[in-house]
């Protein structure tokens, strides 16, 4: 690549807050494709949990915010395809008239990270090496409002990683947001078919892109010993990069 | 049986969640459902490469709701002209004691239905027995929850709640005769026991499936062709028609039929295809003396304008039910209504102007597999999402500052993408009850988090003093099996801890130099 593509991250405040290693992974794997990456320390959240809470007025403060904060940006990429989803879905209708063209444009330049990689560089091969088998569970808001569908296994399969998969990979593992609190009998037993499913494929890792799923899953695998690890595909894959020098060395 | 009575029958739970609870513990009802899966997912499949026929079907739906009204009078008038009787009900109640009226009228003791959910609606067989009416359901599932007390747990597949050896005990029970625990048994037996109530009957009800404005045609899709004999055998034919299954033109149906035959059950074709113009007329040999279509509106006009008026595309496939991961583990009956699963989680709040559901909306998980598989496109996770906000009464401030949108030809703004509905300012829909003013406590907790995390230091000074507290109480810890106020989650999940460092910590070490990655 000629001249190296500038990225700002959007860690998420998941990432951010309970799986900061999901962050870090996606870095690399930025700076592996050849991107300059920044991180504008202003932002917060997506505003989804205040949406689908019944709270739009909340979801649309932080909205603007988001524009706000990413608007000079060139590209927004966020290891989590229900944050991207949030700014493509929702952003223009909820903010004001006069704010609606900033919404689409902001939207507009926002990726998941594996799509960003894949679709927008054109770049699958990133140097990692994965030995190991998985089956990867498609995230409802990414698969379904964006289209991630093969850009994490194109990326996956790239670094030899085998893929097995599962029955039904497109069901939702049962997360939800609010839905995970207010309706565990449900929400539970939804997670335990993922796993289920996941069991059977006989892999290493059940791999997906967004870390509130993972960690619905890994919080009832916690219960039920049952399934395979689940892990963020960022994760997996910046696992198998050359290992950094460490802190204090020279480049 | 008594209104009372069939309310004890559905899962037990005074809520979506109790109810929920009860059926996903439930072993049998497991098991029902185990098969449903794997059928069902058959007719997505045969139905998923058929976009240009959703693209043409859904603006079929959309031209007749664009101008109900006039539709409506145009149905009223074409089907006048055929001599069929029209009458118009503007509720439920309307529409029962216009039905009823017609019984009594022409001296029916029997009544024989065919699978209808609008009379499921309107509790038409509870207002027979009130009346002293007898009346059959034909549709051998229907047959099946009539005859166990039960409402329909799917509009498709009424009784795809029970196991085989379950509807064998309810039919051996009811009728005293052995029948084997054996489908084509079980059949054989109900096809010589409705043969009798047919010939019985004076008065065949039926829903609709699509009427034609042009034609007057009422088009009726079964599998058993129960419903051909409910509207050639007795006397007299009242067909339950909701205002929205008007399509404009008698050809429309050839764009709509394979679309809900292949949505519904996986078909290209159903094994009966009923198209009905007009009662019996002079030199015909079968069909009824006298032909009523009942136009129900029971609050469906009020939708018109509004962003909930995309659900009245709907065409009752069960598509969305039968891909809805909460449906398929918890079933009908812990819906509580008529209709269930995404397309009931919407419409039951609006049917009832918010008095009936309006804990339904927030049980899914949002997941989109009920917009993605509606083959008239119909947004079903963005109506749940603003439901949740209408019923609360929040929303109304939402895009409300500066100039509105020019409005648009027609003066209601229609859907800006295909699928994905209105802009947020015009979804102030006057549908459902709001709740009482002020603003609730949750409501202003939400405020302020939204303005503390969009402030410029807010968001890391709340959430590092988050992280203090958590690894005062729980050092070394990334993981709680406790916490309270998510004791929803915890319950059957452990909860990630925040990490001992931020990501934000992370990248400012290495931006020093502090560490390298």
């Amino acid at each position: 690549m000629s001249e190296a593509a500038r990225v700002s991250l959007f860690a998420t405040c998941v990432v951010d807050q309970v799986m900061p290693e999901t962050g870090v992974a996606t870095v690399r794997l930025l700076e592996a494709a050849g991107c300059t990456v920044d991180f504008p320390a202003a932002q917060s959240c997506c505003g989804q949990p205040a949406l689908s809470a019944g709270e739009p007025e909340a979801a649309a403060v932080l909205a603007r915010h988001f524009l706000d904060t990413f608007e000079g940006s060139d590209a927004i990429v966020a290891p989590s395809g229900s944050c991207a989803a949030m700014v493509h879905h929702w952003y223009d209708r909820l903010v004001d008239p006069f704010d609606r063209e900033r919404a689409r444009a902001v939207a507009g330049k926002t990726y998941e990270l594996a799509q960003y990689l894949v679709d927008v560089l054109g770049c699958t091969d990133l140097g990692a090496r994965v030995d190991a088998a998985v089956t990867v569970h498609d995230a409802c808001h990414g698969l379904r409002n964006l289209g991630v569908k093969a850009a994490p296994r194109l990326l996956l399969e790239a670094s030899g990683a085998t893929i097995v998969e599962m029955v039904e990979p497109e069901t939702c593992c049962g997360f939800g947001g609010t839905f995970a609190v207010e309706h565990g009998a449900v929400s539970a037993p939804l997670a335990d078919d993922k796993l289920t499913h996941a069991a059977e494929t006989g892999v290493d890792y059940l791999v997906s892109s967004d870390g509130a799923c993972l960690a619905h899953l890994e919080g009832r695998r916690r219960r039920t010993h049952t399934g395979p690890e689940p892990v963020h595909y960022a994760v997996l894959l910046a696992r198998g990069l050359p290992v950094p020098l460490p802190a204090g060395t020279a480049p | 049986m008594s209104v009372r009575e069939r309310d004890n029958i559905v899962t037990p739970g005074r809520n979506f969640e109790e109810r929920a609870r009860h059926a996903v513990a439930d072993p049998e009802l497991q098991r029902a459902l185990g098969n449903l899966g794997q059928r069902l997912f058959t007719a997505r499949d045969v139905a998923h490469d058929h976009g240009d026929l959703k693209d043409r079907a859904a603006a079929i739906r959309r031209e007749v709701l664009a101008d109900l009204d006039s539709w409506l009078r145009r149905v009223t008038s074409t089907l006048e002209s055929l001599g069929v009787i029209v009458h118009h009900a503007a509720t439920a109640h309307d529409a029962r004691r216009i039905i009823v009226g017609i019984a009594h009228a022409e001296g029916v003791r029997t009544v024989v239905k065919s699978k209808s959910m609008a009379s499921e609606e309107i509790e038409l067989n509870q207002a027979f027995e009130s009346a002293g009416i007898r009346s059959v359901e034909t549709d051998l599932g229907e047959y099946i929850v009539q005859v166990a007390a039960e409402r329909p747990s799917h509009m498709i597949t009424p009784a795809i709640h029970k196991t085989l050896g379950q509807i064998r005990d309810v039919l051996v029970k009811v009728s005293g005769d052995a029948i084997e625990e054996d489908r084509e048994a079980i059949t054989q037996w109900a096809r010589k026991r409705l043969r009798d109530e047919f010939i019985a009957g004076d008065m065949g009800v039926t829903g609709a499936n699509f009427v034609a404005a042009d034609t007057g045609t009422i088009v009726l899709v079964t599998n058993e062709g129960n419903g051909r004999l409910c509207t050639t055998l007795p006397r007299v034919h009242v067909a339950v028609v909701p205002i929205e299954k008007i399509v404009p033109r008698f050809t429309d149906v050839a764009t709509l039929l394979p679309l809900l035959t292949m949505t519904a059950t996986g078909q290209r074709l159903t094994n009966y295809l009923s198209m009905i113009t007009g009662p019996r007329r002079e030199g015909e040999v079968d069909g009824p003396e006298s032909l009523h279509v009942v136009l129900l509106d029971n609050n469906r006009r009020a939708l018109l304008g509004t962003p909930y008026e995309e659900m009245l595309a709907c065409i009752r496939c069960g598509a969305c039910l039968n891909v809805c991961p909460v449906y398929r583990r918890v079933s009908g009956h812990a819906y509580d209504a008529v209709y269930s699963g995404p397309m009931g989680k919407v419409l039951t709040p609006l049917l009832s102007r918010g008095s009936n559901g309006r804990d339904l909306p927030g049980a899914s998980t949002l997941c989109g597999a009920c917009t993605e598989a509606c083959p008239v496109e119909i947004p079903l996770a963005d109506l749940l999402v603003r439901l949740r906000a209408d019923l609360r009464g929040t929303g109304a401030l939402v895009g409300a500052r500066g100039s509105a949108p020019p409005p648009p030809e027609g003066g209601v703004a229609r859907r800006e993408r295909p699928g994905e509905g209105y802009p947020w300012p015009l979804a102030r829909a006057p549908v459902v009850t709001p709740p009482p003013r002020p603003p609730s406590v949750r409501s202003i907790m939400f405020a302020v988090w939204a303005r503390v995390w969009a402030a410029p230091s807010g968001y890391r000074i709340s959430t590092a003093a988050a992280r203090v507290a958590v690894r005062t109480l729980a050092p070394g810890r990334r993981w709680s099996t406790t916490m309270p106020g998510v004791t929803g989650w915890t319950r059957s999940r452990d909860l990630p801890l925040p990490a001992p460092r931020s990501f934000r910590d992370r990248w400012a070490a290495r931006e020093r130099g502090d560490e390298r990655w």
